[in-house]
């Protein structure tokens, strides 16, 4: 039996229009949401290693309410429930306190491994796992692009970019997957419906024992101090290949001293 | 003058290029301290500024990932106070300077394409959502903690005192649990690494599953190859090599995007390049918005022609 809790992530669309709200945060409520895809390959790890054997999987999101679809798209993929921790006093939180959150809600689960997407495809930082890691004391296996749990022991594969590893460790353990783990799964009609059916439970921060000041904009180490657009790259020279593109193409590296 | 400390990337002992970009970048907050896991190469450390070489000898740091890592920096942050830790934006790094961040309770600031010193304070950039913005960013708690992206600055040597000073840590039993039970080198392409690459040469689609003009291409510029998410689906190019939101994010001097479309999610890994050229077949194709110079054609043709030309011209 082996209970995974998989901590998912609602982030803006990369294909919409994403800004910063007026108190320099990241906008999640005025752009469309949903779930971040990096962690739909640990959605379907997680249900691949209980389908191989026994147990089930919880999901776990901290964000508004809209995130919660990020948390039915992972039970309409076969997760079993789902855990949303929302508070007010969470917005605005970074990493660090992110971390914290996440770290407490699972101390409230009954678990053997947490699994996370190598990096949200927001903030894209990569850390969260080794964080949560780091706060519960526990393993960290991260970046696997193939996890294998047996018995107590997880083995995964990194393929770095200068070496290919093999790491595993014990008891209960901390794993973040690579998009290269696996293609995630589609929600089946089916599962879509059963997922109508399951449990999700909202926690605040009240239920986790955490108090306003420990997350939240207000309380980050860091400020943003501004942010700007970057200005639009001005229109450069484009020509048509009529047997002359390649010559063309290396005047120009010529010009800006690259040859 | 503060201590800045600077953690080391030096693979088989070589210094690599983004950690001397990251000694230079200490020299504008205060006096760097290398900190060097294993063995560096301490010449190029002392001709790139070090005054302090902080040296630690244990086989922890190499058998297990980041716990041993980051408890030893943690201790000698903690020790020296530095005015700043800074450490290359790599994955590893990244982990490292987020737990050492944790653990001595600093604001920790990831990803900066540049820091700049004021008098006392520390001024990160950063390039955010697919480097649409420019988000300026410092640290309001503790010693500032910054991972540092490749390509940042360019490394200026200043040769100082270089002191080597062996450390121990105490390495807790709970850092020691992710245990890296085989380590297999990939083969060296015999080209730069595509992050750190001054130049990326990149093929797509548009190869139709060969790279091999697009390889010569690079390979006469001294470049790294990339690859499009469209290319490594469809298995014509290591996943290693991808470019975009789901690969590799860089930021050369110079980009040549090759039978690339240009969609957003490859955009997000490339789009802070200086300069970006393109090779396409398809005129509107949306890479073209983002180039300083484009060639409408077949990189079948263009390319080989322009590899001809370059290899000409060096003679």
């Amino acid at each position: 039996m082996t209970k995974i809790v998989v901590a998912v992530k609602y982030v803006p669309d990369a294909t919409a229009d994403r800004n910063f709200s007026a108190d320099n945060t990241v906008d999640r409520v005025g752009v469309d949401g949903l779930l971040s895809e990096l962690d739909e390959y640990a959605v379907e790890q997680a249900l691949q290693v209980v389908e191989a054997g026994e147990g089930e999987v919880t999901v776990l999101t901290v964000g508004p309410e809209q995130a919660s679809d990020a948390v039915r798209k992972a039970l309409q993929m076969g997760a079993d429930a789902g855990v949303h921790v929302q508070d007010d006093a969470i917005h605005g939180s970074d990493a660090f306190a992110t971390s914290l959150v996440l770290a407490e809600a699972i101390k409230k689960l009954d678990y053997d491994l947490v699994f996370f997407g190598m990096a949200s495809t927001d903030g894209g930082l990569g850390v969260v796992p080794t964080l949560v890691a780091e706060r519960l004391g526990l393993p960290a296996v991260t970046y696997a692009s193939e996890v294998s749990v047996d018995g107590d022991t997880v083995k995964i594969r990194r393929d770095g970019d200068v070496a290919t590893q093999e790491i595993e460790a014990s008891g209960k353990v901390v794993v973040s997957v690579t998009d290269q783990s696996g293609e995630a799964r589609y929600p089946s009609f089916k599962g879509i419906m059963a997922a109508k059916k399951k449990d999700v439970q909202e926690w605040t921060l009240a239920d986790l024992g955490l108090d306003a000041g420990s997350v939240g904009l207000d309380n980050a180490w860091t400020k943003v101090e501004s942010f700007e657009p970057r200005p639009p790259r001005t229109a450069g020279e484009i020509v048509t290949d009529e047997g002359d593109g390649g010559a063309k193409l290396v005047e120009f590296l010529a010009s800006k001293k690259f040859v | 003058m503060t201590e800045v400390l600077v953690l080391i990337d030096a693979p088989d002992g070589k210094v690599t290029k983004p950690s001397l970009e990251l000694l230079t970048i200490a020299r504008r907050i205060g006096e760097p301290s290398a900190v060097v896991f294993g063995t560096a190469d301490n010449d190029t450390l002392k001709e790139y500024g070090a005054e302090k070489i902080y040296t630690y000898d244990d086989a922890a740091y190499d058998e297990f990932l980041v716990g041993p890592k980051a408890e030893a920096l943690a201790q000698l942050v903690a020790d020296k106070s530095p005015a700043a830790v800074l450490v290359g934006a790599s994955t590893e790094g990244k982990e490292i300077s987020a737990r050492v961040a944790l653990k001595t309770e600093s604001g920790w600031i990831s990803d900066a394409v540049d820091v700049q010193a004021d008098g006392g304070s520390i001024t990160t950039t950063q390039s955010v959502f697919a480097g649409n913005f420019t988000v300026k960013a410092n640290v309001t708690k503790g010693a500032p903690v910054i991972t540092v992206k490749p390509n940042s600055t360019a490394p200026e040597a200043a040769p100082a005192a270089g002191a080597v000073e062996a450390v121990t840590a105490d390495i807790s039993d709970a850092a020691k649990t992710a245990k890296i039970t085989s380590s297999k080198p990939k083969e060296a392409s015999g080209r730069p690494e595509l992050t750190e690459a001054a130049i990326v040469v990149s093929g797509g689609r548009g190869t139709g599953g060969d790279f091999s003009e697009v390889e010569a291409f690079a390979d006469s510029l001294g470049a790294a190859v990339g690859a499009s998410r469209a290319a490594v689906d469809s298995g014509w190019y290591p996943h290693s090599f991808q470019v975009g939101q789901t690969g590799k994010t860089v930021s050369p001097q110079l980009y040549v995007a090759n039978g690339i479309s240009g969609a957003i999610q490859h955009r997000a890994g490339m789009q802070t390049s200086k300069t970006i050229i393109a090779v396409n077949k398809d005129d509107e194709a949306p890479i073209f918005e983002l180039v300083d110079f484009g060639v409408v054609g077949d990189l079948k043709a263009v390319l080989p022609a322009a590899t001809e030309e370059i290899k000409k011209r060096k003679g």
